[in-house]
């Protein structure tokens, strides 16, 4: 089939390069014993075929795929690898521009949904990132231990509700007739209902909510490691607190606040559930979007084109913090 | 006697890096031989390398006559006791001990009574059934050691394993560890960077610089008849006294140095005009506030350092040298008053001098 | 004094905020689950009910998502883990530009949506599994859920397991080679025992993760329906307590084993804190004067030291 040729070009030259790479490291004075000598055959064996099975077959090939399949056009099974399949950025091209038929220049609904939806997560991000700092220093440095055993507790509560249930109760919580609306006529505060949800106020304060413990433990682990008589000498030499806070506590913490910050942001912008229970009328999200082009319309090539940009953009934010923070990659992701 | 362990022309490279340089060794059966050098010297490599985790790059390794050229750490006649011992924390003291014998497949009964003996031979009976890390320092030493015997290895690898231990019970291990060697019967191969640890327990001791072994002998020659000037100042306190060669007479050579004319044993037969080294240890200095003698270095007392049985003094020589001395305490001359002027005589016998 | 009041009360207030912003969404969806109104309602209480739970325990599309999940959930685990194992054993052995390469590689799924690792599993196993002949069965909701899951719930557990393996002192299994063991032999005695701890908490962490994810399952269950599917649709479609139930019993069972586990952490401190008194004793007996050899002694009654608390006791793994 010509559809999977050039996935499997692409991985043989991804294996190849880490071939050579090896092979350069054997040769700059890589120590003691081969792979096989130091990890006996089966158990080499084992860990070749396992680890050979996921990296080329379940993360490499499918997502050179899907990139090779996004320069395709949309065509009937019968015409795959027919003489009508060939590259086109033609699904980029809707992205931006639209249907051909449509009368205006840009695809205003598609590209203010990205637009929004990466400067919504940034914003979240950041957002997220304050409010949790504060408890995750308390957490680290300043509970007794028996504090931090409760509010370590507290805190898995909601570890495991998924972020449909999560958005379900900010629906609760939110609608017109709901809990918040409720307490507010009760009070006679608000004269008719307010639409929360129709004012994405849900939406935000969901996609929020459900990223809150994603950004607390790396932080608090990052803290954590940090002496505490650093701290105290830090005071000790008259630093007020801010001071403490801005050049001692998270230059130690950088990696944990990247970590937090790059999952965080990865998890809202891609976020699926929450904007499908709390979107409002308007859509709003690019994850809807991406999930129409498969469900609704059933152009994968679209699909996979869009999800390309979803995950480019992550890319983008991901080096971004990687620049800014001057860490590598290994840092971020414990 | 037979050889243990023989190496032939080993050298080790990692990359572009010589950890050992070539070296030929021949260490006997029953032996207790221990190799001595600062840090990154290539000794643990170089006991890696016998206990086959570490390949040589050029060279052979035999141990009692075999070859051991691809055969793994697991089938060779070796046991070796790691640094930081390497116990293992999910067994209990007894499954320690009879880990090898378990993985060789011996039958439990055998297995029980063996691991039972040697227990007790090190004194942990009572302590068979704990964990590793409800042992005490020593008790844990003694796991290592019962555990490396139970496998009958031909030739037990030690590498620093007293180095994380109290100073007082560093010194009880030596001898303790010396008693269980003459005990076993078997060849002990000992790293150390402790000078004092090699001395006292070894029947002969290499000492290793940059990858290359030094000398090799007893602890008695390799003090008093170091072949190098690194073994000359490694080995103890020496006092280096650098000069050009005047001349030579029979086994003796005499130097000019910066302190005046000095004369030492020439053991490697430099000839004259070469530059070299004067060593003095400082025990064997004869401090005397009257005339000079013949082979003497005129001081001044610099500083006196009192140490229970000995005293170390400070003398100042000319140039900007310094001399050590050692005296005993209870001696009369162990007392001068600072800047007394002295003269560091010596028996030209007990001086050596060597090339660098 | 008064500006530490003022700490403390800032601190006591923020806190408390916090913790109703976090739980209070979740009280509200447990009372609801429990008030008889049927759309959720919160306030008035109108009566109090089991129904909810009732319905939940007979609605048969819930039943028949929560076995697929389930069953993804098993699979994942047995995936994930040996992977992630291998993944994280390979990660030791390999170093500089080639460890930086790899290590690209196996996170990558963890910084990638996941709604991207779904699109990207089933638009590439269309036409894979059909060159591999292998359409029949690899096309197929549960197999792709579970391929599409376990690659970056993989990685997770590469990490974990990756925390622990840093803390293996090499010399162990060479010690045990040494003392004649095979590779496969130190392997299952020495490295795999040490890093038991590690390998559970992966793989319950796999297991609860496949669990609630919803992003890449959407995609590649194709026409298999999970508990997370189900329930997306049903909250589409509208509010029901039964939604409000299932969620107070995922908060339940959650507490339960939190709490469980913070017992089993106890008894495992005072039980190393035991152990490290009895090292001590033995310690102290060698060193005190004229006991050269320490006689063996009863251990029951140690001599009592402060031990420092183990202020990690407690360590929370990230995801």
């Amino acid at each position: 089939m010509k559809g999977l040729s050039i996935t499997f070009a692409a991985t043989l030259i991804v294996v190849a390069i880490f071939l050579l790479l090896m092979m350069l490291e054997r040769k700059k004075g890589g120590r003691g014993m081969s792979f096989f000598e130091r990890n006996g055959v089966l158990i080499g064996t084992y860990l070749i075929l396992a680890v050979g099975f996921w990296t080329i077959v379940t993360i490499i090939m499918p997502m050179v795929f899907m990139v090779d399949l996004s320069f395709r056009p949309k065509l009937p099974p019968s015409q795959v690898g027919g003489p009508l399949d060939e590259y086109t950025l033609k699904n980029y091209r809707y992205f931006l521009f639209g249907s051909s038929t449509s009368a205006e220049a840009w695809n205003t609904v598609h590209i203010r949904a990205f637009f929004v939806t990466i400067v919504a997560s940034i914003i979240l991000t950041l957002v997220n990132f304050a409010i949790c700092y504060p408890i995750a220093y308390y957490m680290a440095q300043a509970a007794t231990l028996k504090k931090l055993r409760i509010v370590l507790l507290l805190l898995i509560i909601p570890y495991w509700v998924n972020d449909i249930l999560r958005a379900f109760a900010f629906r609760i919580l939110l609608s017109e007739n709901g809990f918040v609306n409720g307490v507010l006529d009760w009070m006679g505060l608000a004269g008719a209902p307010f639409d929360f949800l129709g004012a994405n106020v849900g939406l935000y304060m969901a996609l929020c909510y459900s990223h809150l413990l994603i950004m607390i433990f790396p932080l608090y682990n990052a803290i954590e490691s940090q002496d505490h008589n650093q701290i105290e000498a830090a005071r000790d030499l008259g630093a007020p607190w801010w001071h403490i806070h801005l050049f001692v506590v998270m230059p130690h913490a950088k990696p944990g606040i990247a970590s937090g910050m790059t999952l965080c942001f990865m998890l809202t912008a891609g976020a699926v559930a929450t904007p499908m229970v709390l979107g409002g009328p308007r859509s709003l999200w690019f994850t809807p979007i991406v999930y129409d082009r498969f469900y609704q319309l059933f152009d994968w090539p679209q699909g996979a084109a869009y999800a390309f940009i979803l995950l480019l953009a992550c890319i983008v934010f991901v080096l971004t913090v990687l620049k800014i923070s001057g860490l590598k990659l290994g840092e971020i992701t414990r | 006697m037979t050889i243990a362990v023989e190496l032939e022309k080993v050298s080790i490279q990692f990359g572009s890096f010589t950890a050992v340089e070539e070296t030929d060794l021949e260490i006997q059966e029953g032996e207790f031989f221990s190799f001595l050098g600062p840090s990154g010297c290539g000794k643990t490599t170089l006991l890696r390398t016998i206990s086959g985790f570490t390949h040589p790059s050029y060279g052979k390794v035999r141990i009692g006559g075999v070859d051991m050229a691809g055969i793994g750490p697991n089938k060779r006649p070796t046991a070796l006791i790691f640094q930081n011992l390497a116990l293992f924390p999910m067994m209990s003291v007894a499954e320690n001990v009879g880990y090898g014998l378990r993985v060789r497949g011996v039958a439990r009964g055998v297995r029980d009574a063996k691991v039972a003996r040697l227990l007790d031979q090190v004194a942990l009976s009572p302590h068979a059934d704990k964990k590793i890390n409800e042992l005490s320092g020593g008790q844990k030493q003694r796991v290592a050691i019962a555990r490396a015997l139970a496998v009958e290895p031909k030739v037990l690898l030690l590498d620093e394993p007293l180095s994380a231990l109290d100073l007082k019970l560093r010194q009880h291990m030596r001898r303790e560890l010396r008693e269980i060697q003459q005990r076993v019967g078997i060849t002990f191969i000992y790293i150390t960077h402790d000078q004092g640890e090699a001395l006292t327990m070894s029947d002969r001791v290499a000492v290793m610089n940059a990858g290359r072994i030094e000398q090799v002998g007893d602890g008695r020659s390799i003090y008093a008849q170091p072949k190098t000037s690194f073994v000359a100042s490694f080995v103890g306190e020496n006092n280096a006294i650098p000069g050009t060669i005047l001349a030579t007479e029979g086994e003796l050579a005499t130097l000019d140095t910066p302190v005046g004319v000095l004369s030492g044993r020439n053991p490697t037969r430099l000839g004259a005009g070469g530059e070299a080294t004067l060593f003095i240890r400082p025990e064997l200095l004869r401090l005397s506030d009257g005339t000079p003698s013949e082979c003497a270095i005129p001081t001044r007392v610099g500083s006196a350092a009192y140490e229970g049985s000995m005293t170390h003094l400070q003398l100042d020589a000319a140039a900007g040298t310094r001399i050590m001395a050692s005296v005993i305490a209870a001696h009369a001359s162990a007392h001068p008053q600072v800047g007394q002027p002295l003269s560091a005589g010596f028996d030209p016998h007990h001086a050596v001098v060597l090339a660098g | 004094m008064k500006s530490a009041m003022l700490n403390r009360f800032i601190v006591a207030v923020y806190m408390v905020s916090f913790f109703t912003f976090l739980l209070g969404p979740l009280a509200v969806m447990v009372v609801s689950a429990f008030n008889t109104p049927a759309y959720p309602q919160v306030w008035p209480i109108e009566g109090l009910t089991l129904e909810w739970f009732q319905r939940l325990a007979s609605d048969a599309e819930i039943l028949e998502g929560l076995k697929t999940s389930v069953i993804i959930g098993i699979f994942v685990v047995l995936v994930s883990v040996p992977v992630g194992l291998a993944g994280a054993i390979c990660m030791t052995q390999i170093f500089r530009s080639a460890r930086s390469f790899y290590y690209f590689v196996v996170v990558a799924p963890v910084l990638t949506p996941g709604i991207v690792i779904g699109i990207s599993t089933v638009v590439f196993w269309r036409d894979f599994s059909g060159l591999a002949g292998l359409r029949e069965l690899m096309y197929d909701g549960i197999v792709l859920t579970v391929l599409g899951q376990s690659s970056f719930i993989s990685s997770y557990c590469m990490l974990i397991i990756m925390a622990r393996l840093q803390r293996f002192e090499s010399a162990q299994e060479e010690a045990a080679l040494d003392l004649g063991a095979s590779f496969p032999q130190a392997f299952r005695h020495i490295l795999l025992p040490f890093l038991r701890p590690a390998i559970l908490s992966a793989a319950v962490l796999a297991f609860l993760t496949s669990f609630e994810n919803y992003n890449t399952t959407t995609f590649s269950i194709l026409a298999d329906k999970t508990l997370t599917t189900v329930l997306a649709g049903r909250v589409r479609l509208g509010s029901s307590p039964v939604i409000s139930a299932l969620a107070t019993i995922i908060v339940m069972l959650t507490l339960v084993a939190a709490l469980a586990y913070e017992l089993i952490k106890r008894r495992e401190d005072r039980r190393n804190a035991r152990r490290k008194k009895t090292a001590m004793a033995a310690e102290d007996a060698e060193l005190s004067p004229g006991a050269p050899r320490p006689a063996p002694k009863s251990t029951d009654t140690p001599p009592l030291r402060p031990s420092p608390s183990p202020r990690n006791a407690i360590h929370v793994s990230s995801r």
